[in-house]
């Protein structure tokens, strides 16, 4: 009987291929959506974008921060101050945005990974609020009150503003899909084995060469690059940035909120979350208050029904896994795993 | 030069000293036992030379190299592999994929996962269950496997044979030869005094934290190695 091992199984082959056509379709939108759809995809694509990072940190890394805030912030003013006193394409900053976000995110992980468990959770929280202090401090980029992005750096993004709108998109869009794709393959390397095996046990997973601190420094890092990168993307959306809405503790809320109702430790969990999130919002948002208590009472439920998330009750029913990180064993011609 | 040399070993858990001045020594391809009753601080002794325990020595050194509050991946990949007591499996990892994983430190050797399974057939086909859905044997298997997998020169075995039944303890002790004939060193750790004697080239005894006999099997006799036990 032959053997071989594949990561693959017939419905990951299957949500792959419905995942291809989605992006396919989606590529499109700006030659047929209206500029609302539009603006919500890309709101859904970086708010899918910041909960998979989430997951990766939380779920994977066990690192449970409160404190991303900290780096949509420092992404969103990266933005700005790239702009306005280097006279960097407004685009490119992006990219340039997510790698100061990194080399900024090292020294803060010196500091806050001395912290254990709700300590660490509580000190990344306390960076975001000294970055949204030190923000407001600084005179040159609006203080307190903030400061919007000059109408030229809004216009070289693109001469008409339907092609500014699409270039938007399609950069939402492709972080979303790069996001995914990057953590996809980075738990199905060695790395991600280490992440799961540190998961699983910290101290089993030490004694057999797994060096922990750079295992969580890695992903500390990787989603500290994500997350300032995003950031700058929400602000050129957004045009407009004051610290108390960059910093503000309801981002880090609401991507838990989706990694929690989703499943988290899973890829296809934030994937759920952000459907069940905006599917939520849309048609309740106007109702204010009453809005904030059935997100409450969604979040309560099925942290009590379904500890695992949505998609954990799901997946644990039917066996099913979209984007599996684990290695299976096909037996013979006949074994169709999954 | 010893292959690991120990001289003075005190070894805490917190305000808690489990480990008094202890002294061990264990040369090239030597494979010794250490036995106590419970709480006598052989596991103790296992955590303070792969580095999980907080320990302090006049000498701790692998090779002839100090390993004191030297990092747990560092010593690793010096060649020093752990087979923890309970298997402590990773239950969201296959089977394949908990060996793989002791093959992290990436050091070069003759084990890989085709000799693995050569060494346990029956683990071959149940490769990609999770862990924790096998048998006990079959996980203490795979524990002894993912040891192997760092391509260790010494192996630290903890309590192979708790938890399991006779007749699995009898198959898991029959690789040990096979894995002492590739050239590596072994600690066995164990409860089961007869167990360890049939494969050891010498015994520590270990009695509340302290060292209360060592010798070869042959050279003690059965009399002496209760009273050091028991500390009767």
């Amino acid at each position: 009987m032959t053997s071989r091992v594949v990561h693959s199984t017939r419905a990951s082959r299957i949500g792959m291929s419905v995942a291809a056509v989605l992006i396919l379709v989606l590529l499109t939108v700006p030659w047929w959506g209206d500029r609302a759809t539009m603006r919500l995809l890309v709101e859904i694509f970086y708010i899918l974008a910041l909960a998979q990072l989430w997951n990766l940190l939380a779920g994977y890394g066990g690192l449970v921060s409160v404190g991303q805030q900290a780096f949509i912030g420092l992404g969103g003013y990266l933005l700005f101050i790239l702009v306005i006193f280097l006279d960097i394409g407004t685009i490119w900053t992006v990219p340039m945005a997510g790698i100061l976000g990194a080399v900024i995110s090292l020294p803060i992980a010196f500091i806050v990974f001395r912290l254990r468990g709700h300590y660490f959770a509580i000190g990344t929280w306390v960076v975001a609020e000294v970055f949204l202090l030190g923000f407001a401090q600084v005179k040159a980029l609006g203080g307190g009150s903030g400061m919007s992005l000059p109408i030229a750096a809004i216009k070289s993004i693109a001469a008409s503003r339907a092609d500014r709108d699409a270039t938007i998109y399609w950069l939402a869009l492709a972080l979303a899909v790069a996001v995914i794709a990057g953590i996809y393959l980075l738990l199905r390397s060695r790395y991600g084995l280490a992440l799961t095996a540190i998961r699983d046990s910290e101290e089993a997973s030490r004694s057999l060469g797994v060096d922990n601190f750079r295992a969580k420094l890695m992903v500390f890092i990787l989603a500290a690059f994500g997350t300032s990168a995003i950031g700058a993307l929400i602000y050129i959306t957004k045009i407009r940035i004051t610290p108390s809405a960059a910093f503000d503790i309801n981002w880090t809320v609401t991507i838990i909120f989706i990694v929690v109702i989703g499943g988290i430790g899973s890829i296809e969990g934030p994937i759920v979350g952000t459907l069940i999130f905006f599917l939520l919002r849309e048609p309740l948002a106007p109702y204010g208050t009453w809005y904030l208590i059935l997100l409450g009472v969604t979040a309560v439920a099925v942290m009590l029904k379904a500890p695992k998330g949505l998609w954990g009750l799901f997946s644990e029913r039917f066996d099913i896994a979209l984007f599996p990180v684990q290695r299976r064993l096909l037996l013979g011609t006949d074994d169709k795993p999954g | 030069m010893s292959l690991l040399e120990i001289r003075n070993l005190d070894a805490f858990y917190g305000d808690f000293q489990a480990l008094f001045g202890f002294d061990f020594d264990l040369e090239e391809h030597e494979t010794v036992a250490a036995i106590g009753a419970n709480g006598a601080g052989k596991t103790t002794l296992l955590r303070a030379i792969t580095g999980m325990v907080a320990a302090t020595s006049e000498v701790l050194s692998y090779r002839g190299e100090s390993i004191q509050s030297r990092e747990a991946a560092d010593i690793v990949a010096l060649g020093v592999a752990m087979v923890p007591e309970g298997r402590r499996l990773f239950p969201s990892l296959s089977v394949e994929e908990n060996l793989v994983i002791g093959g992290y430190s990436g050091r070069p050797g003759r084990w890989s996962l085709e000799r693995v399974y050569e060494l346990f057939p029956a683990l071959r086909n149940r490769r990609s269950v999770p862990g924790t859905a096998l048998s006990g044997g079959e996980q203490q298997m795979t524990a002894i496997g993912r040891a192997l997998m760092s391509n260790p020169d010494l192996i630290l075995f903890d309590e192979l044979s708790l938890g399991l039944a006779p007749v699995v303890v009898k198959e898991i002790y029959e690789v040990l030869p096979v894995i002492k004939a590739e050239g590596t060193a072994m600690v066995v750790v164990e409860q089961d005094i007869n167990r360890a004697l049939e494969v050891a080239d010498r015994v520590y005894c270990l009695q509340e934290g302290r060292l209360a006999l060592t010798g070869a099997p042959g050279d003690l006799t059965r009399d002496r190695i209760s009273a050091a036990y028991f500390g009767t």
